[in-house]
């Protein structure tokens, strides 16, 4: 909670803002990049490694070695590229309630259907288009 | 709440210990939590000595404030309730409730803050102000050790629906409810730390965090600012709904107060 906390003051001055790409979902995944970029893995890392960033590693655990305290409220992000797609990765981070209704894993891409937002977050989305992308690329290379 | 559950398994182990909940101390299988079994060795050693305890200097101060004559009446607490550091027993186990000519509930605080208008004409305390930080803590050591026992009051439960409506609804952008932490994933690890099962056992705590004594109000907020929900303000009724039904829940459980918290 320290971290959250830490994480929401942290994040007051420079939030990501809303972004206008609307994602193409196809079956269980979305296929194309949200910015018709390919993301960079090393900024991915960085940004799951950063509990104030991704905050991945509040509920996750992952083959991050340096971040001491990481969570077990979800499976290890080790092994999430063999598992999975890139495009079906992109829709668990974009909106995994799509695929599990009763998902406790935030949806990172998406403003809608949300209660008292604090007022700093309203309307933004918890990561950016490129912060997805960055993501999605360094967990494809997360293989067994 | 059996649908939010991450694996099954987990999940009838928290099915039982909500039920334990439900049931109280009656319930031989009380598997409930107070947070003081989830922190370390080292930190229950300090919230069970009493020279160690930074809590208790607040609860000195407040024997002081107790003895002190504040506002135009020019009365202590101690002129009406009487100098015995016992006066207060009991009383911190049974609250929020509603006082008399009124019909809604209060805090602890709350209480306080009547006691200075209506007999001290005082000045209400603002929230979070150390007096009124120190005279909880004074007024809720005298239950030290006293089970939760939230009064009988048939008019209370409508406020406390509204505290479990709360607790139960997702909020935030990260779209969580208190729930889902502390019911469905109590005693795992967010982030390294253990989820406390939420049990309001030891308010005013001193929380290491803040280096300070501070309020279920103040921790509550912690809470919801960790979750980017809009918290509401310190005097709204919501806390006051959330705590009633945080002491039901809790009901049995004993107080600790000062408790000490990371
Ligand atoms: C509040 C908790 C929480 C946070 C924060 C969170 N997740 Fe998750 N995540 C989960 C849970 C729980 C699951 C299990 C699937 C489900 O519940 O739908 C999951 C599933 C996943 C999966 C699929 C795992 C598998 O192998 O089946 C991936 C990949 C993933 N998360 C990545 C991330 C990344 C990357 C972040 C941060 C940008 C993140 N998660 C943040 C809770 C969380
Ligand atoms: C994302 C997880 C999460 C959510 C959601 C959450 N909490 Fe907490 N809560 C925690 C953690 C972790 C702690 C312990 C923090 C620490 O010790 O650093 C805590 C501590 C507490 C405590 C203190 C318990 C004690 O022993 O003193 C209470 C009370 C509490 N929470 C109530 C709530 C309520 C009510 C809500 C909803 C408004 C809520 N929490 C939402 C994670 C959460």
């Amino acid at each position: 909670m320290r971290s959250l906390v830490a994480l929401a003051l942290a994040l007051m001055a420079g939030p990501a803002a809303a972004q206008q790409v609307d994602p193409q979902i196809v079956g269980d995944s979305i296929p194309r990049s949200l910015t018709g970029q390919p993301g960079d893995a090393t900024r991915g890392r960085a940004i799951v490694a950063n509990r104030s960033v991704g905050l991945c590693l509040l509920c996750h655990s992952g083959p991050i070695a340096e971040e001491r305290f990481q969570g077990d409220l979800a499976p290890s992000l080790a092994g999430a590229g063999s598992r999975w797609s890139e495009g079906q990765l992109r829709l668990r981070i974009v909106d995994g309630s799509r695929l599990n209704a009763d998902t406790i894993m935030p949806a990172y891409y998406r403003t809608q259907g949300l209660h008292r937002v604090a007022r700093n977050f309203e309307g933004r989305t918890i990561l950016t288009a490129v912060q997805v992308e960055d993501v999605v690329a360094y967990l494809v290379t997360l293989r067994d | 709440m059996r649908r939010r559950l991450l694996v099954v398994g987990l999940g009838l182990v928290f099915v039982a210990t909500y039920a334990a909940a439900q049931v109280g101390s009656q319930s031989g299988a009380d598997k409930r939590r107070s947070g003081y079994r989830d922190m370390g060795e080292a930190l229950q050693k300090m919230q069970d000595d009493d020279t160690a305890n930074p809590g208790m200097l607040f609860v000195q101060l407040g024997s002081q404030l107790w003895a002190k004559p504040a506002g135009v009446a020019n009365k202590s607490c101690a002129d009406c309730h009487g100098a015995d550091a016992a006066s207060m027993k009991g009383v911190a186990t049974r609250y929020p409730a509603i006082p008399a000519g009124s019909d809604r509930p209060l805090d602890l605080e709350g209480r306080i803050n009547l006691c200075r208008t209506q007999h001290q004409s005082a000045d209400p305390l603002p929230p979070e102000n150390l007096d009124l930080l120190a005279l909880a803590a004074f007024v809720a050591h005298q239950s030290r050790g006293l089970p939760i026992a939230p009064p009988a009051d048939p008019r209370l439960e409508a406020f406390r629906q509204q505290g479990e409506e709360i607790y139960r609804r997702r909020q935030g952008q990260l779209n969580l409810s208190c729930a889902i932490c502390h019911d469905d994933n109590a005693g795992k690890k967010l982030a390294g730390i253990v989820i406390p099962e939420a049990h309001p056992t030891g308010y005013p705590i001193y929380r290491l965090e803040w280096q300070a004594l501070g309020s279920l109000k103040r921790r509550l907020r912690n809470c919801m600012v960790g979750i980017r929900a809009e918290a509401w303000p310190l005097d709204a009724p919501e806390y006051t709904a959330l705590e009633l039904y945080l002491m039901e829940r809790a009901k049995g459980l004993k107080l600790e107060t000062p408790a000490v918290r990371p």
